[in-house]
């Protein structure tokens, strides 16, 4: 293990800052402060819990060391809820992604109705999940919903009773309401990307096909990881989506980490194990994202626009 | 430069409260428990039909006493019990504790959070005696009385829709076989045998909580719940969970019940137009039909019944389960005087005015010899018919996930679930049950 500190041989921009970089770190502050109340102290709250056996009446709170996570590890439950929160966040990746990258180019264009298109795009992503789980919920309704409504025998599916099409609803619900604010990043990042380039593509004779695969992916890297870490983190925490679309059911089909967390604290009052996998969530959340920033290289202040 | 960062501190500590006190929904006062003086707070469940009722008896119950008065805040159903546990955890709980007794009674018990009532109802008998003996069961733990039983008994019923057994010809079921014979027929009739709102699941567990009695007698039950070793492999209770498996297979219950919520009356619904035969729910379901089914119940539709009996059973046929009452707890960390307030209050319930309250909303309070008020109203078959299974029931049984604690009712119902989703079978289940036995 050699950790050193990378040096850095960079003189510091006394001459150019005037003084401004000494003063300005109060203005982290605030933002600090917050974080702190609210992000690290809590987490050290959640952490402590993790080693005790509170059931949320008591007013002691008793210390007994790994109990709740040797209840939480050797639970069969861990890896099925895991293994449901990978699958949401894998199906709703792949689902947003391509989707809102097309619905970005499609609104970065300065064209009159796609401002119109792009206002309405962006209502689902006003609205409260909780609205949205009802509205779907009675909407899929098997016996009082839309199929049933309009007769259309192709809608009158067991659309949260089947474990398989529960899962797709929840994966299409999440979608539906974020693909407007993944579409909103990708339509910044497309309008980043200097005309000239397209100019220079169309002097070679690229066609609309090419000048997406060969300027705009590749100059967007940076967009889908920002993208891709806020969607895949995201889909860690749903919770009141799928709580109020299916309670985590049938069965267990649907029961995220989340949901799972949710329902050893607050349903069975076993605040430790439930503690256990907040802190499990946490780690989970961490190395995904890290992972992802991983994945844009090295260098990732490094410019996209070298050589234009 | 301490003294500052102390400041920003305690700054940032008041804007967590007052964004604390924005996240707890709904309460329409915000009341401590440990308030001065004489006045107690209580808090129960807002929303119609019961809200008008408890306001009203505390409202008669303050113009009548000036020294100690009544506060109270209301709640939603679900942010009341997780509100309640987290101001018991933090020893801010009301004064009175509306609750439904049993497990979660418990729970209260062994963290010394209420009084020990039993010495009280001993020096009040008159206030004992007029109430049903078998609303007492919820509230004794251990032997001792922890609550005041008030409100309205509700049992478990079998509610049918008479239009759909007259138009097909057909009888409502007295026996499992007979349930098992209308199944195929029901289906074949376009009409779901039974509605489900199954995604709520301790609606699935009013089917076994049946079975089970009628096939074994409340023994099996009794067993789990004195925590003795694999009760659950008992071959009553075993043959209990097959028999509804064999009904799910069957089709017996509604088209997709596994994803219908019991909060969203849908499954009343499909019973009032006609899109199910029958249904097992709380007696709190006429009301809810009464208000929102039309004319079904004016115009002679709605029928009810007992549950089956099922053949070779041991269990008397007069069994029922459900909530035997309500209950009004005292938190230990009110002062005296609240105590007192509390104690006078709950002298003060069940009057007349209440009882007739409850009476109007299809309610049959639990006070002996309210048969006598239930002639006049207008829903007196019903209410009769309430008042007989309640007060002839040889054993009322409480829903188990309120006897339980709150740890393994919450392990039953999500096993609860799998069963009634096919994806665990009876064995499995009671191996699944059995390892939380006592917890």
């Amino acid at each position: 293990m050699t950790i050193a500190p990378p040096v850095v041989h960079t003189a510091p921009p006394a001459a150019s800052s005037g003084g401004r970089s000494g003063s300005v770190t109060w203005m982290a502050w605030p933002a600090v402060v917050a974080f702190v109340a609210f992000g690290v102290v809590p987490l050290i709250g959640v952490l402590l819990l993790s080693f005790t056996s509170w059931n949320r009446l008591s007013q002691d709170i008793p210390f007994t060391g790994l109990d709740s996570w040797r209840t939480v590890l050797s639970d069969p439950q861990l890896p099925h809820a895991l293994w449901v929160t990978f699958l949401i966040m894998a199906l709703s990746w792949l689902f947003q992604t391509p989707i809102s990258l097309l619905l970005g180019v499609f609104i970065a264009a300065q064209k009159r109705y796609r401002s119109v298109l792009a206002v309405l795009f962006f209502i689902p992503l006003l609205l409260s999940q909780a609205a949205i789980s009802i509205t779907y919920k009675a909407l899929l309704d098997p016996n009082f919903g839309l199929g049933a409504g309009l007769g259309f025998e192709f809608l009158q599916q067991d659309w949260l009773g089947d474990s398989t099409l529960a899962l797709c609803v929840v994966v299409f619900v999440v979608s539906w309401q974020f693909i407007p604010f993944h579409t909103l990043i990708y339509q910044g990042g497309i309008r980043q990307i200097p005309a000239s380039m397209y100019e220079a593509a169309q002097i070679d004779g690229a066609n609309r096909v090419r000048q997406f695969f060969s300027i705009t992916l590749p100059q967007l890297k940076y967009t889908i990881i920002t993208s891709s870490t806020l969607m895949v983190v995201g889909s860690l925490t749903f919770f009141d989506l799928i709580w109020v679309l299916t309670a985590g059911g049938p069965g267990d089909a649907t029961r995220a980490l989340a949901v799972d967390m949710y329902q050893r604290g607050f349903k069975a009052d076993l605040m430790g194990p439930a503690s256990a996998i907040a802190v499990i969530l946490v780690l989970v959340g961490l190395a995904l994202a890290l992972g992802l920033r991983r994945l844009g290289g090295r260098d990732a202040s490094a410019s996209q626009l070298e050589g234009v | 430069m301490k003294r500052r960062n102390f400041l920003t501190l305690s700054a940032g500590a008041a804007a967590g409260a007052a964004l604390a006190a924005c996240g707890s929904s709904g309460p329409s006062e915000s009341t401590t428990g440990t308030g001065s003086g004489a006045e107690a707070s209580y808090w129960f469940l807002s929303g119609p039909p019961g809200e008008p009722i408890r306001q009203g008896a505390v409202d008669r119950f303050n113009k009548a006493n000036s020294g100690g008065q009544i506060k109270v805040t209301t709640f939603q159903n679900d942010a009341y019990k997780d509100k309640l546990k987290t101001a018991l955890g933090a020893g801010q709980a009301p004064s009175i504790i509306w609750g439904w007794g049993g497990g979660g009674l418990k729970s209260y018990v062994d963290n010394n959070q209420v009084d020990d009532l039993t010495d009280w109802f001993a020096q009040n008998a008159a206030v004992k005696d007029r109430l049903f003996p078998a609303s007492f069961g919820p509230a004794t733990i251990n032997d001792k009385i922890y609550a005041m039983p008030c409100e309205t008994v509700q049992p478990i019923v079998m509610f049918y829709n008479k239009e759909v057994f007259e138009k097909n010809k057909l009888t409502p079921p007295e026996t499992w076989g007979q349930v098992m014979e209308l199944v195929p027929k029901l289906n074949a009739a376009g009409v779901a045998p039974f509605s489900l709102g199954g995604q709520s699941r301790w609606t699935n567990m009013m089917w076994l909580e049946f079975l089970f009695d009628r096939i074994g007698g409340p023994e099996v039950f009794q067993a789990v719940f004195d925590g003795e070793a694999n009760a659950w492999n008992n071959p009553a209770s075993l043959k209990g969970l097959t028999e509804i498996q064999n009904l799910i297979k069957a089709n017996g219950f509604v088209k997709g019940f596994s994803s219908i919520t019991a909060d969203s009356n849908a499954d009343q619904a499909l019973l009032y137009r006609g899109k199910a035969a029958m249904m097992l729910h709380g007696s709190w379901s006429y009301g809810i039909i009464s208000a929102e089914g039309g004319s079904f119940i004016k115009d002679g539709k709605l029928g009810y019944m007992s549950f089956p009996t099922v053949e070779g059973g041991t269990g008397d046929p007069s069994n029922t389960v459900g909530n035997a009452g309500q209950f009004l707890s005292i938190y230990s960390k009110a002062s005296d005087a609240q105590k007192e307030t509390a104690k006078n209050f709950f002298k003060s319930l069940l009057d007349d005015t209440e009882q007739q309250g409850w009476i109007e909303t299809g309610g049959v309070p639990i006070v002996k010899g309210a048969d006598a008020k239930l002639a006049a109203s207008p829903d007196k078959d019903f209410l009769n018919f309430i008042y007989q299974v309640s007060s002839n029931a040889k054993y009322f049984g409480q829903s188990w996930d309120q006897a339980l604690s709150p740890t393994a009712a919450e392990t039953l119902l999500d096993n609860i679930a799998k069963l009634f989703q096919m994806q665990i079978s009876p064995q499995q289940f009671a191996d699944n049950m059995n390892q939380v036995i006592g917890k």
